[in-house]
């Protein structure tokens, strides 16, 4: 089953590789986004929650983009018969399509994080750096696994796009609570990591969970 | 099927229900800082709960679904769902009403309960695009009862989250969600949150003895037509 | 044991009837023909015998496997070409092929073999949106052949398909290639040639073969 979900993953990373249609649009419209906060809020330099709330509501708005776009390759094909007709287990097929979607949001803030670093946050990102990476990596994880499950829920309906927004964001509440609330004081100058375990926990938590409920209702999804 | 204990279901409603007004009205002392308007709480509280409680009766339902196949299941846990998300939009109209007794704001991020519950609600309200965009029955159901048990571990999640959120920025000064009332409140309360269960038991048995007698008609009709 | 065995399929797609009433029987190595006018539910029929779609009442047994329950087993032994070729287009036909094999765990010594007998294996390290119908029609059968099915399920197999290509498909998709087929096309005279067993449907039931099936 790793293999089968290795082998699918490994032809979506190919996949975006050739056509760099969904990674670039993240981080592009993440920047654009931040200009419009820059606009918006009519300031040059944030720090503490009003820094961390930007950041993490820019990257879950990029979040959407990849979602919808995660069967886009089957989509173009005419549908996901081609999954269903190999032998591989609706777990593994999960396995895969939420790696993807965590490798493409950690590509996406390799460039978007620094972005709003150079562009809207005072203090520098520098100041807590693993604190900071810890937290990016958990999020990615339960974005990752809530985003799949999210993406087979729409994959089939009609009002794909419109579906995939107003069903993701809702389900990322939490997640994007326990981020922002342990981003905040990392933003501040100097930087300060206090709470930052019971936030982490918190998203860990909410990590756990996800990824065993899209495991266990994966398998009733994308048939028939 | 589904009819079965609906008639002294619906007179235990009526008794408790009237019980519940008799109380608020002439039972329960006026709060000595809001006032009258505060007795908007013995609805208001006792809705969110039993649509809190619906939702994840819905969840459940659709797990029983998933694993049986069968759509009677499908169908209890459309109609708990759909019923829930109605009181939940009174939830939020009676939260606002009485935001603005207690605050003067229509709206306060003050509430963990309330906020959770707006959130909860955003979700719950894809349920319907979700479900009739799907044109295949089966497909359909299966798809909903995956979406309300994602849904439905959802709620305690978001709950505990905001909670903790709201604990930091607004340390909460005024909650009468709290298990602290006053004997005579906590009567009242609690005899108003048993006949909104059982309304809501009974609402929900009846919509789908209707919807059951509807689609047998249906299956008929279809096999009359199938003979002709 | 019967290759495929139908007794009163029945699928529905909303309030119609896609399929109704549908029972065959077909033994391994032989063809089932399915005819019948467009929106007839041939795909359909293709579809449910490829696990894609479960029944919605009556007994579905394909090589073995009761469907829906036991869909998981069909991957492995059916070969499927429908409508669309099933192959991603920013990938070459290559890297399709590679794809398929690790999947199904076909060794890309393989791939050779298929390409060659298809005589398309000069063009395999295109991306597939570059190639004509025709390419990517045999790329779809090199794919639906690659894992040695013992059942072809194949929609207008020779849609795309100049006289000498079709000649090249031929040993791996047609009569002399010894698997149990079931195939559904329009050319209503090749198939009665080809085909052990004919079905015709009319909307989604089962009607005989003549003049009547098109009207």
């Amino acid at each position: 089953m790793i293999a089968a979900a290795r082998t699918i993953l490994r032809k979506d990373l190919l996949i975006e590789l050739r056509t760099k249609e969904s990674v670039p649009a993240m981080v592009l419209f993440s920047i654009t986004v931040y200009v419009l906060f820059h606009f918006g809020l009519d300031r040059d330099s944030l720090d503490g929650e009003l820094a961390s709330g930007v950041l993490w509501v820019t990257l879950l708005l990029a979040a959407v983009i990849g979602v919808s776009r995660l069967f886009a390759a089957e989509s173009a094909q005419g549908g996901i018969d081609g999954l269903l007709l190999a032998p591989v287990d609706r777990t593994a097929l999960f396995l895969a399509k939420a790696a993807a979607l965590f490798v493409f949001l950690t590509a996406v803030e390799l460039l978007a994080v620094p972005a709003f670093g150079l562009l809207l946050l005072g203090p520098g990102l520098g100041g807590a750096f693993p604190e900071l990476l810890a937290v990016l990596l958990l999020g990615n994880l339960g974005m990752a696994a809530v985003g799949a499950l999210v993406a087979a829920l729409a994959a089939e309906t009609r009002a794909h796009e419109l579906i995939v927004p107003l069903l993701l964001l809702p389900l990322l509440v939490p997640l994007l609570i326990s981020c922002a609330q342990a981003t905040e004081p990392l933003f501040r100058e100097p930087a300060a990591t206090e709470d930052l375990g019971r936030w982490l926990l918190l998203l860990t938590l909410y990590d756990v969970v996800f990824v065993l409920l899209s495991v266990a209702v994966f398998d009733f999804l994308l048939e028939d | 099927m589904y009819s079965k204990g609906l008639a002294p279901l619906a007179a235990a409603t009526v008794v408790t229900l009237t019980t519940a007004f008799a109380l608020v009205f002439f039972y329960a002392p006026n709060d000595a800082d809001q006032g009258f308007v505060q007795k908007i709480f013995y609805v208001h509280v006792p809705m969110a709960i039993v649509a809190l409680g619906g939702f994840v009766a819905g969840g459940v339902f659709a797990i029983k679904h998933l694993r049986s196949g069968d759509s009677s299941w499908d169908m209890r846990s459309y109609v708990a769902i759909h019923q829930s998300i109605i009181l939940g939009l009174g939830v939020l109209v009676t939260g606002a009403i009485w935001a603005k007794a207690s605050w003067g704001h229509w709206w306060v991020w003050d509430e963990p309960v309330l906020v959770s519950f707006l959130v909860v609600f955003l979700l719950y309200c894809v349920y319907y695009p979700l479900r009739f965009s799907i044109e295949d029955r089966e497909r359909q159901a299966r798809y909903s009862s995956v979406f309300a048990i994602t849904a439905g571990a959802f709620v305690p999640l978001n709950f505990v989250a905001v909670r903790m959120a709201e604990s930091f920025t607004h340390p909460r000064v005024l909650s009468q969600t709290g298990g602290d009332l006053p004997g005579d409140m906590r009567l009242t309360f609690l005899v108003a949150l048993l006949g909104m269960a059982l309304l809501f038991v009974t609402l929900w048995k009846l919509e789908l003895t209707a919807k059951h007698a509807s689609m047998q008609l249906k299956k008929l009709r279809n096999r009359a037509r199938v003979a002709a | 044991m019967a290759a495929i065995e139908l007794e009163r399929l029945e699928r529905r797609y909303g309030e119609r009837v896609a399929l109704g009433g549908v029972s065959v029987r077909l033994e391994e190595g032989q063809t089932l023909a399915v005819l019948g006018s467009n929106g007839a539910g041939k795909t359909t029929l293709l579809r449910v015998l490829a696990g894609l779609l479960r029944p919605h009442a009556g007994s579905v047994r394909v090589l073995g496997a009761a469907l829906p329950d036991e869909r998981w087993r069909l991957p492995s032994q059916v070969g499927y070409l429908g409508h669309e070729p099933l192959l991603y287009r920013e990938l070459t036909g290559r890297e399709n092929l590679r794809y398929h094999a690790d999947l199904h765990g076909v060794p890309h010594s393989r791939l050779g073999t298929v390409l060659t007998a298809l005589d398309i294996d000069h063009r395999a390290d295109e991306p597939v949106r570059d190639l004509s119908k025709g390419l990517i029609q045999r790329f779809a059968i090199a794919r639906a052949v690659l894992h040695d099915p013992a059942l072809l399920l194949l929609d207008e197999p020779r849609a795309n398909l100049d006289p000498s290509a079709a000649e090249l498909v031929e040993p791996l998709i047609g009569r002399s290639s010894g698997r149990t087929r079931v195939l559904v096309t329009h050319d209503v005279n090749g198939a009665l040639e080809e085909s052990d067993v004919a079905l015709g449907l009319k909307a989604g039931r089962p009607a005989p073969v003549d003049a009547e099936l098109y009207r």
